[in-house]
């Protein structure tokens, strides 16, 4: 476990630290059903890690418990070294952790701008009163978190649809408007889930290439579900694999691919 | 003018800016929008920014002489970058951002530039790939950063760092130097050609050209330095040079640019240009949209708007034009205007626009009456990278769709016998670089240039009246005159037909190949429950064709009607699987298209048209925009179209 602890540079040159989170021993039921059993595995600062797995094997329940939506019966979630006391997932994005939603959880009929701002709403003190009379420190906020979003919107190349309604955006933009939103609070671990879902090659190239950037450039550590094996094996530095609730492997993608319980469970055989 | 006193030690842009500083000081100069705001630079801090990247420069190694390549969109830092290099002595050439790699490729060993200033990273790796073939590219500046980290930074830095360098350690005796030493007829600027035939020409124009031309067009439309225009057509051609450089400098006025392609609309109708310029296609895409939306409008809405728009045809023109107009008819004008026209130009971002031209192709009569019946002053120029864009243009107050205007301030015109239309002025290119033979065979000893246009004055209104061009016009087997531009400039006019080609030189009569245009058709469709999944699919549904055949009937209608090009109605058309485009060799880069790489490419479909064939199955090559080639197959249905039988004519072009 010590060596591990100790930073490295990966062959592009990326940094990747120490341990960001650690989940140990996690079991999380409900009622009779065990989603998560008895499962560990960590996150290191900078890395992009993949949680992969047929579908119901508690990844999303995974992310979850990240998040803190979901309280482990068993296990403690280790954040930067530090015990992480049961916390609701506001206070939990106060850490810095920030995600997107499989099935997409924007306000639909706010625009694209105002959606991206609520990613900013823990850095936003001015009370309602203060709001109100506007001028002053509500301004001056409101000023600076807009700068922030911008920069967002600029580098996920989004300007065009800035003042659009969320809900007449075709699918592949809402994607990435909820994206942005998470980039928007700053986080320091991303929690992407199923980030590909619905898209075409294209879409998936560019998705690809915002989150390598988003790794690359800010730094950001990112924890990804996803089932395209291609993007998995392409963009993660370290995999772990679920299934009913178990985890079957962890390591780099090549030590999972050759995993025999993994190819057994879900990856299975190429045929000839 | 105050701007006409300093004319006399103005020999150069850098000279211009200068003077700028001096009168126009505080104003600001140019615009750009990002994150979301528009960042503004006066002229002083313009001037201010442009000394320090030609100290830069200077540093890099940009010597006199040396031609530096500019490529990217329309942004104030490679405005800048033009008259810093020019500040340097050495020559901007700009380049079309969107051109492929080996088009780039030619053209920077062409023009042997040392040095390319580009706008970001898709630049750059355009550049990385052709690298290899281009030994005398010593260095690349880059101006948006982004995705450009992890690159070997060996011969390339960013546009902020050689400003940062200049600032610090920059010569700026030795550039005053420089600057003071620029005279009236060294090079302002080398502008490559689209090329309709062969490979594209780098036009030399020279100080001279380019103030000359800007001085006289200035003052042909009283432009003042409070004008404002958006910059948003490649930098690479010579308009929006004389534009956005010329004009801008000589009158002072402020230049935006938009945040990014998408956004276009969205800017012009923040910024609210006064003088604005666009080719014919901007404003057949925003009359689309308007009368697509219209169609979705409500049933009162669609009154009001056909109610007034026939009220504006009437009368719109003439009053613009300064004509006498009946009070009853100005006042049902202006209930207009409060109601329709004036949220129109709103709409359209065209409520400021004192003077707006069009150029390049020539205008349907109906688009170009549409515009000016709103009461938007849109006029015609006509002109060519050799004249510095300016050979002819209409004053206001005599526009006519069918004209191309006056010889503009300074130019003498001539027409041969041939038709031809010959131009001299102060604005005529200086040589196409390296290309003697060329040069001479385009521009005459006494300094006369041949258009490769046909053309002649219009007695009535002593207007030129351009024909086609000089090639393109021959004769159809029976003498009659041929002119394809005429028809296909008709057929365009239509929502529905996006690009048209016609045949018919020595030939019995005149078939076409079409283009539908899909955001009309498309839109039509989803109205009428067709369902398509690609262009190639809807470009070939029967009721597609039909409607394409009305119009293909109305314009054969109107060209009976024309004594001289009556035998150019056209009796069979294909409608094309696939848009012709410039990536696939078949347009140029603005947009015009190439005949004779057309009737090859197509010339399985031209035979069919011809020999009676019902249809005929074909294969077309297509290349994608980052360079790779497909193939598009497709089963095309050859239409007739109803002909209006004409007695055949010999006339002359005259």
């Amino acid at each position: 476990m010590n060596a591990m602890a100790d930073s490295y540079v990966t062959e592009d040159g990326r940094t990747i630290g120490g341990v960001l989170m650690d989940l140990r021993e996690i079991t999380l039921r409900f009622g009779g059903v065990e989603a998560i059993k008895n499962i560990s595995f960590d996150i290191r600062e900078g890395e992009i890690r993949a949680i992969i797995g047929p579908n119901g094997a508690g990844k999303s329940s995974m992310l979850n418990v990240i998040s803190g939506f979901y309280k482990p019966q068993e296990g403690e979630v280790y954040f930067r070294g530090a015990l992480r006391p049961a916390m609701k997932p506001y206070q939990v994005a106060r850490q810095g952790i920030a995600r997107t939603f499989q099935n997409i959880a924007l306000f639909e009929g706010m625009t694209v701008l105002d959606n991206i701002m609520t990613g900013r709403l823990n850095y936003m003190k001015a009370g309602i009163i203060k709001q109100a009379i506007w001028k002053g420190a509500a301004e001056r906020e409101e000023i600076e978190n807009r700068a922030h979003v911008e920069r967002v919107i600029d580098f996920l190349d989004i300007q065009a649809i800035r003042k659009t309604p969320v809900g007449r955006l075709p699918y592949g933009l809402k994607k990435r408007v909820e994206l942005a939103r998470a980039l928007a609070a700053d986080p320091k671990l991303l929690l992407l889930d199923e980030p590909m879902a619905g898209m075409n090659v294209e879409e998936k190239e560019d998705m690809s290439r915002f989150i390598l950037d988003v790794n690359d450039e800010f730094g950001t550590t990112i924890a990804l579900i996803e089932h395209d094996m291609g993007v998995v094996m392409d963009l993660s530095d370290r995999v772990v694999v679920m299934d009913y609730g178990r985890k079957i492997g962890d390591g780099t993608p090549d030590e999972v691919r050759g995993n025999q319980e993994v190819i057994d469970a879900y990856l299975g055989v190429a045929h000839d | 003018m105050n701007a006409d006193a300093h004319a006399g030690d103005i020999t150069s842009v850098p000279k211009l800016l200068e003077r700028n500083v001096a009168l126009y000081g505080q104003r600001p100069a140019y615009r750009e929008k990002e994150f979301g705001i528009w960042q503004s630079w006066t002229w002083s801090e313009a001037a201010k920014e442009i000394e320090a990247l030609a100290l830069g420069l200077l540093l890099l190694g940009v010597a006199k002489g040396d031609r530096v390549a500019i490529i990217g969109r329309n942004r104030p830092a490679l405005y800048w970058s033009m008259v810093a290099v020019q500040r340097t002595g050495a020559i901007p050439v700009p380049l079309y951002q969107d051109a492929a790699a080996e088009e780039i490729a030619y053209a920077l060993d062409n023009s042997g530039a040392r040095f390319a200033i580009v706008g970001d990273q898709e630049q750059v790796d355009k550049i990385a790939d052709v690298r290899e073939d281009l030994p005398g590219l010593a260095h690349i500046i880059y101006h948006d950063g982004q995705g450009l980290r992890k690159y070997d930074h060996a011969d390339m830095t960013s546009l902020a760092d050689v400003q940062a360098k200049g600032r610090e350690s920059g010569d700026k005796a030795k550039l005053k130097a420089l600057t003071d030493a620029l005279t009236y007829d060294d090079t302002c600027v080398m502008l490559y050609t689209s090329g309709t035939t062969g490979r594209p020409k780098g036009v030399v124009l020279s100080n001279r050209n380019v103030i000359e031309t800007a001085k006289n067009t200035a003052g042909f439309d009283h432009l003042t330095e409070k004008e404002e225009t958006l910059a948003y057509l490649p930098m690479a051609w010579v308009g929006d040079f004389i534009f956005s450089i010329g004009h801008a400098y000589w009158a002072g006025f402020c230049v935006n640019c938009p945040e990014s392609a998408d956004t276009m609309h969205a800017d012009l109708r923040e910024i609210g240009p006064t003088y604005f310029f666009a080719p014919p296609a901007i404003f057949e895409a925003h009359l689309t949209q308007v009368m697509i939306r219209m169609e979705d409008a409500s049933r009162l809405k669609q009154k009001m708007f056909h109610y007034f728009m026939a009220q504006a045809k009437e009368v719109g023109p003439r009053i613009l034009d300064g004509e006498p107009v009946g009070l009853w008819a100005r006042l049902k004008y202006a209930v207009g205007d409060f109601l329709v026209y004036g949220p129109l130009k709103n709409r359209l971002g065209f409520s400021r626009v004192r003077v707006g031209y069009t150029a390049g192709e020539a205008i349907g009569p109906e688009l170009f009456d549409f515009y000016r019946s709103l009461g938007i002053n849109l006029k015609q120029l006509y002109g060519q990278t050799e004249a510095t864009v300016f050979i002819t243009q209409q004053p206001d107050g005599q526009v006519r769709s069918d004209t191309v205007g006056v010889p503009s301030p300074g130019v003498e015109l001539k027409i041969t016998d041939a038709g031809e239309v010959l131009y001299r002025s102060p604005g005529t290119f200086v040589e196409y670089y390296k290309n003697p033979e060329s040069t001479a065979s385009t521009k005459d000893p006494e300094g006369w240039v041949a258009t490769g246009d046909a053309g002649f004055i219009d007695p009535k209104s002593g207007h030129l009246r351009i024909i086609d061009r000089i090639k393109d016009v021959s004769k159809m087997q029976d003498g009659a005159l041929f002119a394809p531009k005429y028809v296909e400039n008709k057929l365009k006019f239509f929502p529905n037909i996006l690009e048209a080609v016609v045949f018919g030189a020595g030939k019995d009569r005149c078939c076409a190949l079409i283009n539908i245009d899909l955001t009309a058709v498309g839109n039509w469709a989803e109205r009428n429950n067709i369902a398509y999944s690609s262009y190639q699919e809807i470009s070939q549904h029967p009721k597609v064709l039909e409607i394409i055949k009305g119009h293909v009937n109305a314009v054969n209608e109107t060209v009976a009607k024309d004594e001289m090009l009556a035998g150019c109605q056209i009796h069979r058309f294909m409608v094309l699987h696939k848009e012709l485009d410039a990536d696939d060799g078949e347009m140029t880069r603005t947009r015009k298209v190439r005949r004779a790489v057309i009737g090859d490419k197509y010339d399985d479909l031209v035979t069919a048209l011809y020999d009676g064939s019902a249809s005929v199955y074909t294969e077309t090559e297509v290349t994608y925009e980052d360079g790779r080639k497909g193939k598009i197959k497709a089963t095309l249905q050859a239409c007739d179209a109803s002909v209006i039988p004409v007695s055949p004519q010999k006339v002359a072009a005259e």
